[in-house]
């Protein structure tokens, strides 16, 4: 129990991976559809930090990098799609956006 | 001993703030413990021994990420409660944590058969921002490039996207002329 090993890591990775989860099933605003995309990604780099840690392989730590420069960009590009959106519609609600007929 | 104490202290944390992020009604809240979670994971990262990836986190995340959000959020209407979607709560949890327990399934199934092999092992005696360079710069250069590529189309895609009417400056304009482009842009939008 008060050993860290990398099972500990994993369960934490898999709680907040969960808890992400549910944020993104359960939002119906955008701009908190983001957030838990946010979670999301976390807890995927927690993972791979601990899987490089544990097996003395830098890996790890290089894809937690490119995550990071992805969700940098995420945001830049999805910051900037929802504002325009907001301007055009004055909502930024899920429900909103059912332009297509389907 | 610390290492536990410090595991738990800040799963703990972390684990609460994020469950704030996704129940919370106000955005602003939500905003707030986003980013002191985003701060509680890189104290994980400095646990790891990944002290150049614990500093990414915090002046990316926390930084960059975070406070764009927070200069976003002025362009929206955060004040008034967040309506949620009605669903089965039992379904959303249920399916949430099949997902989450597949994909640490699926990415530890490897390990388990221990066939996983160190490829860029940790280089004795250098520092980890020292190897993490060694690493980056040899093996993932391709990789990096690439990312700053896609890190200035974003920029531009940003810039595009959110700047419009950057030809009129509104420090320079007096108060009739704002009121005046204010009246045409509401013409226009509604």
């Amino acid at each position: 129990m008060m050993e860290i090993g990398l099972n500990h890591y994993l369960v934490l990775s898999t709680i907040l991976f969960a808890i992400g989860l549910v944020g993104v099933m359960k939002r119906k605003n955008l701009l908190l559809l983001f957030f838990a995309t946010e979670i999301l990604l976390n807890s995927v780099n927690i993972a791979f930090a601990a899987i490089s840690h544990y097996y003395g392989d830098l890996t790890g730590q290089m894809f937690a990098f490119f995550v990071i420069a992805i969700a940098a960009s995420e945001v830049a590009v999805g910051l900037g799609l929802l504002i325009v959106w907001y301007k055009r519609t004055g909502n930024i609600d899920l429900e909103t956006m059912t332009s297509m007929r389907g | 001993m610390f290492e536990a104490v410090a595991f738990y202290l800040f799963a703990f944390l972390t684990i609460a703030m994020f469950y704030i992020v996704v129940t919370t009604k106000q955005a602003l809240y939500a905003l707030t413990a986003l980013a002191a979670g985003m701060i509680f994971i890189s104290a994980f990262f400095f646990i790891l021994g990944a002290d150049f990836l614990g500093a990414i986190q915090i002046i990316v995340y926390t930084g960059a990420v975070m406070a764009l959000y927070a200069f976003g959020m002025m362009f929206f209407d955060t004040t008034r409660d967040v309506k949620e979607k009605k669903g089965n709560k039992f379904i959303i949890v249920g399916l949430s944590t099949l997902a989450a327990v597949l994909i640490v399934v699926i990415v530890s199934a490897p390990m388990m058969s221990n066939n996983i092999v160190a490829l860029y092992p940790v280089v004795e005696g250098a520092g980890n921002v020292q190897s993490v360079g060694l690493v980056l710069f040899t093996k993932y250069l391709i990789p990096f490039e690439v990312a700053a590529v896609m890190l200035l189309v974003a920029m531009i895609a940003g810039i595009v996207l959110a700047g419009k009417k950057m030809d009129l400056s509104l420090t320079l304009m007096d108060a009739a002329e704002i009121k005046a482009n204010e009246e045409k842009n509401k013409k226009v939008l509604s």
